[in-house]
């Protein structure tokens, strides 16, 4: 692909971009540059400007002022992902994938190979094949999308992107939603790429993951350049400072002294549904309690099915003593039992519409008066939410799509708040929102359970799970391997039963 | 270049959102002046209540639409419904004829009867959709054809005619007046005002627009998806049967013929008035204008010789197209990526 000299060259330069929207100016006068087969991560709270970035570099905005500099020839780069021409390639966050159609052909889609205007299907499927080999990927070339796991449909992506010769690809957040397991598989087709001479852009709020594989590291913060440094130059917390401006030294609150002799708010005994089999835990007022588990482990089908979202098989739920049989999800709610989806986008919030009928959403009967809609308590509500929990808008009428994902966040969470459960379950409570609004949300949490609310946090983080959990639960393949408390709650302990070395509930 | 077309592009989005709301009314207005300037007679009092009246019947069951589509279904069964639920009341009034006489019993018995099987129609087509998870297309696909070939059974190829002892008790309901309005006109208010208020005052119009929006949300919180939409396609049956009531005492009569292309008129009502047709935004005052807009081409043709009057459906579908398009906004926004 590229010979070894040209490696260490930069690529792609950018040149004091600067970029506004309207009158609002969202990047000021960045520089960067990007070096062939080096890994450069750009980090930076949620609304820093990485994605204005990003969609600069790859020419899906135009920038405002300041040059693009291309294999040292300034160029104006071509809209609307036809940069995929020059060998630069985002990878979008929501994957540009058709669902119903095969893997090999999303990869020739729109240059499919043909032979006298009939499609080549026999080269093109042992071309896909050789990209696949060659990567390690152990689908079929045949296989639909829509079968694929969100791993396999990221590596399918960065497939397409080799197969388009791309010299520079920039990918928006790859390991978000990606396992452990998945992440490591990602991180060793990275180097590969890196290897062949490929320069690497990528977003990422793991900042563990940043300075595993970044070479180097650009840190933005509202709209300005911070640093560029190599990565082995800064801690995970060095980086954290940098994105924020501040001392992170609080990001987890204390954890207040969980009461062994609280009442019980939740017992779930022998519980089986779709995806788990004999789940029994129970849950304490006032009570922060983890759920661990790799990916496809049955934590959310746990809660789907005490919420009332999928069915139960066999097994009981008692909710405050009394014996529950969730039959709806507004039943659940009435009972004051929430469920906080880990899928803000495709679950939780309704993108199109504005901030107010998505806060009232949930909880909309207590916003009744007489025959209608009590519209001006859910002004009042929506004012109260927006402080409470410190959304940030510039107005009240921009569309939540709009939004920045932290405070997207903030609103989901201030939309299931609005039912006042007694029992809060959110499943992954600071997935691709940056740090700052990660501690907020942490400290949201701990009050709760002051005040009484018992919580369950689904998360992949472990630190997150360990940083605020009274106890936590292990699972694995949809049952629970292991309950832990006080000192066992540590990365090591946790990992050895969501691996399956070690197993037994010890209730 | 790129200097100008960030604010350019922010401007014409508030104008584009403006044209949504209003661009029904605006081009409604310049119907009327249209029609105005070609025959003054066109605003006389004889034909604006002429035109009022025949909007009715699309305007009510354009209503029901409007909260099918938003939630986002649809509904092709209204047509064939409006007339299995006229020739239905026909034969029922022509028989309860013997028992209750030509008063004012029989008729209501024939308006119950109308409005059980409007509700029941809308049930089944709601339940097929909701409880057996079929899609709306294909569900009202179904039993538009099944009520189409019912009406023709029902009239064994022909027409059903109503007793002429009957319609003269029934007649004021089409050609009667109170306050100087025809009573379809009136019932088309009623309609319009509840339909309105029940979509944006209440929480049962949320509940709509949320699922039009995004099923797995409104799922998420809280809604009874299945019951909601249920209750979009009883919504429909309803009005439905609430235009056909006003509609029997006109021609006295159903058959295979009756409320052909009904279904795509008030569709046509509902999109041009500027609802999404996938769901996730509903206009009620929109569906309103745009079945006025739907009758005023027709009038406007009947006024005039510059375009033969056959030509009515070639108009309608050019305002479906031009307005549609003009809702999409992609005049003028230039070549604005959406990433």
């Amino acid at each position: 692909m590229l010979d070894g000299e040209a490696i260490n060259q930069p690529v792609l330069v950018a040149d004091r971009i600067s970029k506004s929207f309207g009158s609002v100016p969202v990047l000021f006068s960045i520089s960067m540059d990007i070096r062939s087969g080096e890994v450069h991560a750009l980090i930076g709270e949620n609304g820093a400007g990485k994605s204005t970035l990003m969609k600069i570099l790859s020419g899906f905005h135009m920038p405002t002022s300041g040059q693009i500099v291309l294999d040292g020839r300034e160029i104006e780069l071509p809209a609307n992902g036809q940069t995929e021409g020059l060998g630069i390639v985002l990878i979008h966050q929501e994957l540009n994938l058709a669902e119903q159609m095969t893997v090999e052909e999303n990869i020739y889609l729109g240059r499919e190979i043909t032979k006298s205007g009939i499609l080549n299907r026999a080269q093109m499927q042992a071309e896909v094949q050789s990209y696949l080999d060659d990567i390690g990927l152990e689908i079929s070339p045949r296989d639909r999308i829509s079968s694929l796991s969100m791993a396999q449909k990221q590596m399918v992506e960065i497939v397409k992107a080799i197969s388009r010769d791309a010299r520079v690809l920039i990918m928006d957040e790859p390991t978000a939603v990606l396992t452990q397991a998945e992440t490591e598989l990602f991180f060793k087709q990275i180097e590969h790429l890196k290897a062949k001479g490929v320069a690497i852009v990528f977003v990422s709020h793991k900042l563990s993951e940043v300075k595993r594989i970044a070479d180097r590291v650009t840190v933005l913060r509202d709209g300005q350049w911070i640093a560029t440094n190599d990565a082995d130059d800064l801690t995970p917390d060095a980086m954290a400072q940098l994105m924020v401006g501040r001392e992170l030294s609080d990001l987890y609150p204390p954890v207040s002294e969980a009461d062994v002799d609280a009442d019980l708010v939740l017992e779930v005994t022998n519980l089986s549904a779709p995806g788990i089999r004999d789940v029994s835990f129970q849950l304490r007022k006032g009570e922060v309690l983890g759920f661990f588990g790799l990916i496809g482990s049955g934590r959310t089908a746990v809660f789907e099915a005490v919420c009332g979202l999928s069915d139960i098989q066999s097994g009981h739920i008692r909710l405050n003593q009394d014996e529950f049989r969730p039959r709806s999800v507004a039943e659940t709610r009435d009972s004051g039992l929430a469920y906080l989806t880990k899928d803000r986008k495709e679950k939780g919030l309704l993108l199109g519409q504005k901030m107010r009928p998505n806060l009232t959403l949930f909880a909309l009967p207590k916003f009744l008066k007489r025959f209608g809609l009590d519209q001006a308590g859910e002004e009042v509500a929506l004012e109260r939410a927006k402080r409470r929990f410190d959304i940030r808008s510039r107005d009240s009428e921009i569309a939540v799509g709009d939004l920045s994902g932290g405070n997207q966040q903030k609103l989901l969470l201030a939309k299931i708040m609005e039912a006042e459960p007694r029992v809060l379950i959110i499943d992954e409570p600071t997935r691709g929102i940056d740090v700052g609004t990660k501690q907020q949300i942490y400290h949201f949490i701990a009050a709760l359970a002051a005040e009484g609310v018992s919580i369950v946090v689904i998360s992949s983080e472990m630190p997150e799970i360990i940083g605020i959990s009274h106890r936590v639960v292990v699972m694995r393949e949809g049952e629970i391997s292991g309950i832990l408390t006080g000192d066992e709650i540590n990365e090591a302990e946790i990992v050895r039963y969501a691996a399956g070395l070690k197993k037994g509930p010890d209730q | 270049m790129t200097e100008l077309s960030t604010p350019a592009a922010s401007k014409s989005r508030t104008l584009v959102l403006d044209l949504k709301a209003a661009g029904p009314f605006v081009a409604l207005t310049i119907l009327v002046v249209i029609g105005y300037l070609l025959n003054p007679a066109f605003l006389s009092e004889g034909n604006l209540t002429n035109l009022l009246t025949r909007s009715a019947f699309i305007g009510v069951i354009a209503v029901g639409a409007t909260f099918v589509i938003t939630t986002g279904g649809i509904d092709l069964s209204v047509g064939s419904m409006a007339a299995v639920i006229s020739g239905m009341m026909i034969i029922v009034m022509n028989s309860a004829l013997e028992t209750f006489g030509a008063g004012l019993t029989t008729v209501f018995i024939g308006c119950g009867c109308s409005i059980v099987l409007g509700l029941g129609a809308g049930l089944i087509n709601g339940l097929l959709t909701t409880k057996g998870k079929i899609e709306a297309f294909i569900v009202t696909l179904g039993t538009m054809g099944i009520f189409r070939s019912l009406v023709t059974y029902f009239a064994d190829g022909g027409t059903l005619s109503l007793d002429f002892a009957i319609r003269g008790t029934y007649r004021p309901v089409y050609y009667g007046s109170v306050l100087g309005l025809p009573v379809p006109v009136w019932v088309f208010i009623f309609v319009a005002i509840c339909g309105w208020f029940l979509m944006n005052r209440t929480a049962f119009g949320r509940y709509c627009t949320a699922i039009g929006s995004n099923e797995s949300v409104a799922k998420y919180s809280a809604i009874k998806v299945d019951r909601i939409k249920t209750l979009t396609y009883v919504i429909q049956g309803f009005c439905v049967s609430l235009a056909t009531i006003v509609y029997v005492p006109r021609l006295g009569s159903a058959s295979a013929s009756t409320g052909v292309l009904w279904e795509l008129e008030a569709i046509a009502a509902v999109i041009i008035g500027g609802t999404v047709l996938k769901g996730g935004y509903g206009r009620i005052g929109g569906t309103i204008i745009g079945a006025l807009i739907l009758t005023v081409i027709g009038n406007i043709l009947n006024f005039t010789d510059l375009i033969s009057n056959y030509l009515n459906g070639t108009m309608q579908g050019l305002i479906i197209i031009i307005a549609v398009w003009l809702q999409r906004g992609e005049w003028g926004r230039g070549k604005t990526t959406k990433t």
